[in-house]
């Protein structure tokens, strides 16, 4: 308790022969306000008082005793109330009698020892003194010394040949590592793989997830359809194929329609087929107002105008949801013209380039 | 223990008089037998009385630390269940409303861990607690660090091991949520996919590397276990390791008090004092994560289904720490993307990207911008009381700022919604609170922080005002200040003040801008300022009071 240092920052470092640090900027008085030292200890009631120390000391006790009960109970539940086959209500009970146990266990052992520490343990605050961090002089001359041996013994910065020749081994050594995860992904060039969906030609627009056919008189107006292509389930790849083919359906009122040139042919008297995959980053664009016709993404709210060909309205996104061209086969079906004419989903660097 | 003793200290003595019992005969022959191969005893007589200092706020690191080790623990237990393929599997386990539902191993897996392995659905619990415990708590630590100036030199190398430990713990956050691959964790990871494909150049290949083919594919679950339970915990286990190391050798700062130096440390021993309360305080933590994970649903993934590109449910949210990323895209106005020739470019999603890795790197170097502006070459241990680095504090206060309107912008659906707001409105506040709101809560802070010194120094010339008014003899009315014991008052007078920097030539005559640069700073940070009572001021003030 006794040692009181100088209580002037900085003032760790010794001052023997380690150069002094630069205070910098920090103004240094002479008269500071001088450390008035330690305060008296204040004893506490269990130093004073045997009654309450014998208190605390059973108190603490009782608290270890209370973690058995509470590993007691643990194994008691585990056993007592499994799990029964399809009752939810087993799973909750074993799961939380199980965990309360634990948790008393835990907290008691826990309680125990931080009221063990604080009522019954020397109160007393000690004193340790620091010492700079930065190594002696002696330390750091002797280390000096021995990388000055190291390269005279080496002749690592003589020997500029071998040197430079180690560095460059070195620097080119790890490269293989970097190449063998080329094939991390497959050969083929995922470009073309991203500009292509499942949609062709005469493919069926069917519900998602049965996979029911959709009749074009079964779009009435205002409502909404998940849908899926035709088969989608039967490929050998449905959810990578779903993450790109997802389109919603839905009818509007011709006249509601702001249809551009060229596009003319691609809605079906007002039935009218959107990509379902955000152009922002690609989340499922899954909410439709009725009233307004947007659609609007859950994940960072960007909205589109489905009357003005889902042009973005607000929100992080840039482009349009792609549009896929429909019409109806012999049989009444809602079927796709073809495959979107752009890429779907979120933007990427060769989105437009072949 | 017997009840004669007055202190439990004595007992050791009092044993040791009547010769080692069984029990200490057993111990001693032990640490005989591991001194004599690994000379433990010297590290215990470097450590067993190391002394810590004691303050609550202390304490932030500590519970990082255990909700680690509770990680560790329970993410063990669920590795022996849990199947990280997206081999599809038809489910087949006790929860009926899925039943026969395709979907894959680890999606299956894990509802079995919920519902058929006893105590599995506590673990999983305990797992994603103990690991929103352990990001929230390495946050609040580096908050505390910052605004105690405990970064300052020697502990610059530290703080950025720190931050490595809150990166890689954000990193463990995230591909540990990706792994059950339910609906909600396959559009997070879908969110991923999008953005990486957003960097120019070279994203569509790292995807389609990532993911192994194109998105969702069949590999991205195994990929990430493997980060998840064998890189990214190596990492923080090492980094962990620097940062205690570090810790040991700087020792731990400690706040200005009475006898308190910059040359000592005050506190108590590991052995027993710290030893007792840190052990106490793990289980604890691990306790009230048990306890909360056995009463609180936390990720429901049954609730959500199995991965599918088509379906989203509206307002769901990623875990917190997320949140400011998630909320950077969305505050993003629209038509940030152009073509360049024949390529496209996202500023959209490139410019959050951006804006985060800069925020994250400011954190980062701060240390280091404010060691060039002060020039301060000493090593400190005493932490400051944030009102006594009025520009620092109000840097950090800009800085939560920041990363506060960024974590409300990814709830801005809901916020929307609970308030019956329109979505836009509540998007472009949030757009006016970022760019804003630092800058207010910047100046309100530096207000703040100077008024606190200010009333301080009065406090320390002074004393406290008791509230009695007294009439003097003269008629003249005064309030009776409560004199303060020199204990006290060190607390409000032992601070730094720095001064700004004078630009000087160089040795060559020559003034850089760097310098130019550097004064210019400084004097934005220390024009302001207010200097500690000095023992001139006191004399004079009790002087006036006689
Ligand atoms: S993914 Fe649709 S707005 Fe971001």
């Amino acid at each position: 308790m006794a040692d009181q240092g100088s209580a002037a920052p900085g003032t760790a470092v010794e001052k023997r022969e380690a150069p002094i640090p630069s205070a910098g900027t920090a103004v240094v008085r002479s008269d500071r306000v001088e450390n008035p030292g330690f305060p008296p200890y204040r004893p506490r009631v269990s130093d004073l008082d045997p009654k309450k120390e014998r208190q605390n000391e059973r108190r603490v006790a009782w608290f270890f005793w209370a973690s058995i009960i509470g590993t007691v109970f643990a194994i008691t539940a585990y056993i007592a109330f499994p799990i029964v086959e399809g009752d939810m209500a087993s799973v909750r009970l074993n799961n939380g009698l199980l965990g309360l146990g634990i948790a008393l266990a835990l907290l008691s052992i826990g309680l125990g020892a931080v009221h063990w520490s604080k009522a019954l343990m020397d109160g007393h605050d000690l004193v340790e003194q620091r010492h700079p961090t930065r190594g002696s002089e002696e330390t750091r001359a002797r280390a000096a010394e021995i990388f000055t041996l190291g390269n005279k013994e080496s002749g690592f910065t003589r020997r500029k040949l071998i040197r430079n020749s180690l560095i460059g081994a070195l620097a080119v050594m790890p490269l293989p590592a970097i190449v063998i995860f080329r094939d991390l992904a497959p050969a083929a060039d995922p470009n073309a793989l991203l500009k292509h969906t499942m949609w062709e030609k005469g493919m069926r627009l069917t519900k998602d997830p049965n996979g029911v056919p959709i009749k074009a008189s079964d779009v009435t107006l205002g409502s909404v359809f998940q849908v899926i292509p035709e088969g989608l389930y039967d490929t050998e790849h449905p959810l990578e194929e779903k993450a790109k083919a997802a389109v919603l359906l839905m009818r509007l009122k011709p006249e509601d329609l702001h249809v551009s040139p060229g596009r003319e042919s691609w809605n079906y008297d007002g039935i009218v087929a959107y990509s379902k995959i955000c152009t922002h980053v690609g989340c499922p664009v899954a909410l439709y107002e009725q009233q307004t016709h947007h659609l609007l993404c859950p994940c960072h709210q960007s909205q589109f105008d489905i009357t003005h060909e889902a042009e973005v309205i607000f929100g992080p996104a840039k482009r349009p949801l792609p549009q896929l061209p429909i019409s109806v086969d012999a049989e009444g079906y809602l079927v796709a013209q073809s495959d979107f004419h752009e890429p779907v989903g979120p933007s990427f660097w060769e989105r437009v380039h072949d | 223990m017997t009840d004669t003793m007055e202190r439990p200290s004595t007992t050791g003595a009092t044993q040791a008089q009547e010769g080692p019992g069984r029990g200490m005969r057993f111990t001693n022959w032990a640490a005989n037998w591991v001194d004599e191969r690994t000379s433990m005893s010297g590290l215990v007589k470097e450590l067993g009385r190391k002394i810590f200092p004691d303050h609550w706020s202390f304490m932030l690191g500590e519970v990082a630390l255990y909700s680690f080790i509770v990680i560790l623990l329970s993410g063990t237990f669920l590795t022996f269940f849990f199947q990280a393929s997206m081999a599809p599997v038809e489910y087949e386990g006790s929860y009926a409303p899925l039943k026969g539902l395709e979907m894959s191993s680890a999606m299956a897996s894990t509802l079995d861990i919920s519902f058929d392995i006893r105590g599995g659905l506590l673990m999983r619990q305990i797992h994603h607690w103990a690991a929103l415990l352990f990001v929230a708590s390495i946050g609040l630590h580096m908050l505390r660090i910052f605004f105690t100036g405990a970064f300052r030199k020697p502990r610059e190398l530290n703080w950025v091991v720190g931050f490595v430990l809150f990166v890689l713990a954000m990193g463990e956050g995230f591909t540990g949520y990706s792994l059950p691959d339910d609906l909600l964790s396959g559009n997070g990871l879908r969110i991923i996919d999008g953005m990486i494909k957003g960097v120019p150049v070279v994203g569509t290949w790292i995807s389609y590397l990532l993911f192994g083919g194109e998105f969702p594919g069949e590999a991205i679950v195994g990929r990430l276990y493997t980060l998840h339970i064998l890189l990214l915990p190596a990492l923080v286990v090492a980094a962990i390791g620097v940062h205690m190391v570090l810790l040991i050798v700087n020792k731990h700062t400690q706040f200005a008090g009475p006898g308190r130096t910059n040359d000592n440390v005050v506190g108590v021993p590991i052995m027993p004092v710290f030893a007792a309360k840190a052990g106490g305080f793990f289980f604890i933590i691990f306790g009230v994560i048990a306890l909360v994970a056995s009463t609180v649903t936390i990720n429901p993934i049954w609730n959500y289904g199995p991965y599918d590109p088509s379906p989203i449910s509206a307002g769901t949210q990623p875990d917190w720490y997320i949140g400011f990323a998630d909320g950077a895209l969305r505050l993003v106005p629209p038509g940030w993307e152009f073509q360049l020739g024949p390529y496209t470019v996202s500023m959209n999603i490139l410019i959050p990207i951006l804006v985060l890795v800069l925020f994250l790197l400011v954190v980062a170097l701060y240390p280091f911008f404010e060691a060039w502006i002060t020039g301060d070459k000493r090593e400190h241990h005493i932490a400051d009381r944030p009102r006594n680095a009025p520009m620092r504090t109000a840097i950090g206060a800009a800085g939560v700022t920041f990363y506060a309107a960024l974590w409300a912008a990814a709830s801005s659906d809901l916020i929307a919604t609970h308030f019956r707001l329109a979505v836009e409105g509540v998007t472009h506040a949030i757009q006016a609170l970022l760019i804003f709101g630092p800058i207010i809560a910047g100046v309100v802070t530096h207000r703040v922080c100077i008024a606190l010194q200010k009333k301080d120094r009065e406090i320390a010339l002074h004393g406290y005002e008791s509230g009695r008014i007294v009439r003097l003899p003269g008629g003249e009315y005064i309030e009776v200040h409560e004199p303060l014991s020199d204990f006290e008052r060190w607390k409000l007078v032992s601070f730094e003040e720095y001064q700004p920097l004078m630009v000087r030539p160089d040795a060559r005559g020559r003034i850089t801008a760097g310098q130019r640069l550097r004064a210019s700073i400084s004097r934005f940070f220390f024009e302001d300022r207010i200097s500690p009572v000095t023992q001139t001021e006191l004399e004079a003030a009790h002087s006036d009071h006689h």
